[in-house]
This record gives structure tokens, sequence and C-alpha cells, in this order.
């Protein structure tokens, strides 16, 4: 079975279980593994979106 | 001095079977990724740490991902090895079993090696974790 996954997906999917693991390893307490959860999953979207742009604008 | 930081570092316990678990939940843990909090009945901890590594390196398996075998060479190849090898199980099952042994064709395929070897990564962080609940360190 092949699967096939764009970037945006790719680095969703990688942003998403490496923030849950960052999380439980990371903190402590029910409460702040969540929002470090949701801090991590942005940061990594955010810098996805952020490197992307950036590319695009050194390419023009 | 001493006494504030043997205060901060509780032993969670000092009965043989405590013992024991020091070594039993960072072995377990790094074999079957999350049994290391399982066992210490952070079942929801362990659950979620479960699917997360296994998610990630099966996910990189069916991207065509390139698993790395024992070797010698490029320094890139050794720090390739090192982080699958921390997928423990999953890592002995998919040598024995022969899989994640193409060639990297595509973009996709890189992007599932790389996410093979982050899951055996973020398990040896787990693992670290099950220790540190082992001794006491973190609840």
């Amino acid at each position: 079975m092949t699967l096939q996954l764009g970037h945006f997906s790719a680095a969703f999917v990688f942003a998403l279980f490496a923030s849950i693991v960052f999380a439980i390893t990371h903190r402590q307490g029910t409460r702040e593994m969540v929002s470090y959860g949701l801090y991590c999953f942005a940061m990594f979207l955010g810098g996805v979106l952020v490197a992307g742009w950036a590319m695009w604008l050194l390419r023009r | 001095m001493a006494n504030s930081t043997a205060g901060k570092i509780k032993t969670a316990n000092t009965a043989p079977e405590g013992n024991a678990m020091l070594v039993v939940a960072p072995a377990l843990g790094w074999l079957i990724p999350g049994a290391g909090h399982i066992i210490q009945r952070r079942w929801i901890r362990g659950l979620l740490l479960l699917l997360s590594i296994t998610s990630l390196f099966v996910l990189g398996l069916m991207m065509q991902g390139r698993i790395y075998r024992p070797n010698g060479g490029d320094i890139l190849d050794m720090l390739g090895f090192i982080g699958d090898i921390g997928a423990g199980g999953w890592y002995i099952v998919t040598r024995a079993m022969d899989w994640g042994q193409g060639a990297i064709a595509h973009a996709t395929a890189d992007y599932g090696t790389k996410f093979m070897i982050v899951a055996g990564l973020l398990n040896l962080i787990a693992v670290a974790d099950a220790y540190h609940i082992a001794i006491g360190k973190k609840s």
C-alpha cells in the first residue's frame, strides 16, 4: 500500500504527532500539556508557512 | 543545598519492584512505544504516545521511506540508523519483514524516510520520560 502526501499534508501530519509527543514529555499536568501541544503545533505549521513564503520571495 | 536537591528529586519507590521499574519501563517503552508509560498506569499518555509514534513510523513506511541498516559509511547514514533504531520493536519488525528497502525515488519517499527517523527519536524522548516517571522526577 502506497501513500502519497503533499508538502503541506506531510507537514501537518508531522506537526500533529510530534506536538503530541512533545506535550506529553515536556510538561506536567493536563492543562499545561494541552496548551504546550497547541503551541508546538502552531509553531510547526507557522514555521512551514513562513519558510514557504520566504522561499517564494527568494525565488522571485 | 544537598537537602533541597534531594527534596526536589524524590524517589518514587524503594521497594524491589520499584527498582525493577527503573529498567523495565524504559526497556519496554523502547520496544513498544508508550508501553513504558502504560506499565506505570499512565494509560492515556501511553496510548497517545503509542498512537503518535506508531502512526508516524507506519505512515513513513507507506510513503515508501527507506530504513537504515547498521553502517560505517556516511555520517548522515549512521545518524539515520541511530534515529531509526529508536523505534525499537517497529525497527525490528521492519527489518525482519524486509520492508523499507526501496530507493528514494521521489519527494514523498524522502519525507517517509524522515518520518521514520523522527518516530525513532520521539520514542527515545518517550523512553527518557518513562524513566523520569519511574524515578519519581515526574508525576
